[in-house]
């Protein structure tokens, strides 16, 4: 998981540690490159060390050790304001106190740009984001996805080649949320930007990245392109923390090349891919996800295991059919389907077989 | 269908009309809500409003001469101080008729007083001349003018008579020219003698040392407000405990301790002698002069400063100061275009409350101010207690209440009152 000695790399750390109080580290030994133009998103659960990242590449909290390098020069000692670097914050940190022409025209003003220059800039960066006839207000007057936009606007005018983006979305309402999202990764993609994105919405990391981080206790458990880490997570932590997943625990009976068996705990055997199991008699934790749970028969390889389940509950969300499962002990087991003409529908009570194709299945540390 | 359809006034569900039976809902809320602040309103009527009413319009009260010589006035309207030429026998007439009643009920006196704010001598001449008045009868002594004017030759000046005339009215202007170094004369307003003027230079002395203090109050607080605001809790909790200790001191002994310091043998000269910054036979007079007043002033007008100051910035996000700097600024720029800015209305909280707290203030001019360095509250305090001159008392005390509201508006014209933020 370690890209060291990248020589493209924009976005460099090496081997960075941050601890606040001398006691705990709360980034623990990352190492992180990122080339020029990429859309990263770190993302992980509250206090995982995202944000902390984040502000150490900002240049407001100091790296207790390692190097942070930007464009092969290392920033440890450079002030946030030579940095050059653009941020969106969480809560906008839009200054009340001036017009959106006068916030977008701050960044400019310190970097002594001309009048007419400025209001060239200005005008451009609110055109981009669809708030031109805004100029003359508040941010007070503005709704928050307007203010949201303002802010993006107010990172981008000074053309900055890193723009970070502190969990930007979080107040926005869902719908606003989606549409800010295309928006941003639009604009990212058009203006060729590298972006450091934080989140802890994984939907967001999933749809808008090229790649994501996910962390978790201070460390990049998995960085990875979305399709791959929700296809193909490397732990359990990622596993779960990535869309819906179910979980079966068991012990691994036999290892040959890419399968492997595991027995359940309820005695029940499974074929699964060996991705974090090493030896027979290892404790596994096997991860399925439920839209890859078949319990068509007729859908099923012939090969494929089958395991006995129970329907304990069915969920009608729309698009498609959420049924609750119990399977092998674990009563949290979850299995979706599309709303299809041909959809079966399960009643609470029966009695089924599922099943999977072994390569959806992945056997995981405990 | 519904009742938005209808045209004409919207109506309740039974028929009447919905203003009116939502005033009738929220009539009983009403009073009960009044019936909660009654005891305060009234008590504030009964002890604060009324009495402060009271006392200012005693700045133009001024039936007492007419109340004491009723005839007197009237004989005295037909008279022309100007032609220079003293009233007739009738007006000496009506002033014995009017004293010899006075005299019964030992009003003379209060009016001689009176007389004397406007004229030195006045008090003695009532005075003395009621003991003799007192044994004439009006129905048949007469005629007066040359009996007057035998008990007292003051009787017989136009001067005398010109004075009484011109504070014969009821409502008076009297003093309020007089708080503004003017005299009420029969010629109409005229300047005081040279020497006689020292309010309006107190009034500029308060209003400018005031100003000076609430400088002093913003330079100080200003980084302890910042510190207090954006120190942990722990330490920003120790620091109000700081800046609160001097309201759990007395005043007095607060002012008393400066007096302490200050004084030419005090702490802080002895210091700076010991230390050689100072010659010992050069001492610094930091005591009874405006320097004392301005220094004690500060420190004690200091927490009502830095409390706004801290509540506002407590408000102001760190996250602004981030952005600024995540733009380019530095940390000076960052500082002088987004927090302070954003700091403006508690500075402005804290300015218009020291500077009107100042304005006003007593004790301490009082006690550290000598004579250079007091206020006019100590002059109107001077009114009030010692030369018992209610009027000009209240006349100060309305200038002063008139001044703070002007300024008081001119800062919501110009900042806006809407920005003052208390917490």
């Amino acid at each position: 998981m370690a890209d060291t000695g990248n020589h493209d790399a924009f976005v460099e750390f090496k081997r960075v540690q941050k601890s606040y109080d001398g006691e705990n580290l709360v980034v623990k030994d990352l190492n992180l490159s990122m080339p020029r133009g990429e859309f990263l998103t770190m993302l992980g659960p509250s206090g995982s060390g995202k944000t902390t990242c984040l502000m150490m590449l900002a240049g407001f909290e100091t790296a207790t050790h390692g190097e942070i390098l930007l464009g092969g020069t290392s920033i440890n000692n450079i002030p946030p304001h030579k940095r050059g670097i653009g941020m969106v914050f969480q809560n906008y940190a839009l200054f009340p106190h001036m017009t959106v022409a006068e916030n977008l025209s701050f960044p400019l003003e310190v970097r002594k740009l001309g009048k007419s220059e400025r209001e060239a800039k200005v005008k451009r960066a609110l055109d981009m984001v669809q708030m031109g006839a805004f100029g003359g207000r508040r941010p007070a007057q503005l709704s928050g996805g307007q203010q949201q936009r303002i802010a993006l606007a107010r990172a981008l005018v000074f053309e900055p080649e890193l723009v970070l983006m502190d969990e930007p979305l979080g107040a926005l309402d869902k719908q606003l949320r989606e549409h800010m999202q295309f928006e941003i990764t639009r604009l990212a993609h058009e203006l060729g930007i590298t972006t450091v994105y934080v989140t802890h919405d994984q939907t967001e990391a999933l749809t808008m990245s090229d790649r994501v981080a996910v962390f978790d206790d201070g460390r990049i458990q998995q960085l990875a392109p979305p399709d791959q880490l929700y296809e193909a997570p490397e732990n359990s932590f990622v596993a779960q923390f990535i869309g819906e997943n179910n979980t079966l625990e068991g012990v691994v009976t036999s290892i040959s090349g890419d399968t492997c068996v595991i027995t359940l705990d309820d005695g029940e055997e499974i074929d699964a891919v060996p991705v974090n199991v090493h030896n027979v008699g290892d404790r596994t934790k096997v991860s399925i996800r439920p839209e890859r749970v078949e319990f068509n028969k007729d859908r099923l390889h012939a090969d494929a295991h089958t395991l006995k389940a129970k329907v304990l509950e069915f969920i009608y969300m729309g698009d498609i059919f959420r049924f609750r499962l119990s399977v092998a002990g674990n009563d949290e087991f979850i299995v979706k389907t599309r709303n299809a003409p041909d959809a079966i529908k399960l009643a609470p009570g029966q009695d089924i077989e599922i099943g999977w194709l072994p390569q959806d299945c992945r056997a995981l540390d405990a | 269908m519904s009742d938005a359809t209808q045209s004409g006034p919207v109506l309740a569900a039974d028929g009447t009309p919905l203003k009116r039976s939502l005033a009738r809902s929220l009539r009983v809320q009403k009073m009960r809500a009044m019936a909660l602040i009654a005891p305060l309103l009234i008590f504030v009527l009964i002890s604060f409003i009324f009495p402060i009413g009271k006392m200012l319009f005693k700045s133009v009260q001024n039936d007492i001469v007419e109340q004491t010589l009723p005839l007197t006035v009237q004989q005295l309207n037909q008279w022309d101080a100007t032609t220079g030429e003293l009233p007739d026998e009738a007006l000496y007439a009506a002033f014995v008729a009017d004293m010899v009643v006075a005299i019964d009920a030992k009003k003379h006196t209060r009016l001689g007083t009176r007389l004397n704010y406007e004229q030195t001598g006045m008090s003695s001449l009532f005075r003395k001349s009621g003991r003799k008045i007192k044994r004439l009868d009006p129905e048949t002594d007469g005629p007066f003018k040359d009996k007057l004017i035998k008990i007292d030759k003051k009787w017989g000046e136009v001067e005398t008579w010109s004075v009484i005339k011109t504070h014969s009215v009821k409502i008076t202007n009297g003093y309020f020219l007089n708080a503004v170094d003017m005299q009420r004369t029969p010629e109409g307003a005229q300047a005081q003698p040279e020497d006689k003027r020292i309010l309006i230079k107190l009034f500029q002395r308060t209003l400018i040392m005031s100003l000076i203090i609430t400088c002093s109050c913003i330079m100080l607080s200003y980084p302890v407000a910042w510190l207090l605001a954006n120190l942990p809790a722990r330490s920003a909790n120790m620091l109000m405990i700081l800046v609160l200790l001097p309201f759990w001191t007395s005043l007095l002994v607060r002012t008393s301790a400066w007096k302490v310091m200050l004084q030419q043998q005090g702490v802080i000269n002895e210091t700076l002698v010991w230390l050689g910054l100072v010659a010992d036979d050069s001492r610094l007079a930091l005591i009874n002069n405006a320097t004392g007043t301005i220094i004690a002033m500060t420190h004690i007008l200091l927490p009502f400063m830095i409390l706004p100051m801290y509540s506002v910035m407590r408000t102001i996000q760190p996250t602004y100061l981030r952005a600024a700097k995540s733009m380019g600024a530095t940390n000076w720029t960052a500082f002088w275009r987004v927090y302070f800015p954003l700091s403006v209305p508690g500075i402005g909280a804290g300015s218009i409350l020291v500077f009107i707290l100042a304005i006003g203030y007593y004790i301490t001019p009082e006690i550290v101010g000598g004579t250079k360095g007091v206020f006019i509250s100590n002059r109107i305090a001077y009114h009030i207690s010692s030369s018992l001159n209610w009027g000009l008392a209240a006349a100060l005390g309305s200038i002063l209440l008139a001044v703070v509201l002007l300024l008081y508006w001119c800062y919501d014209k110009i900042v806006g009152i809407d920005n003052v933020k208390l917490g």
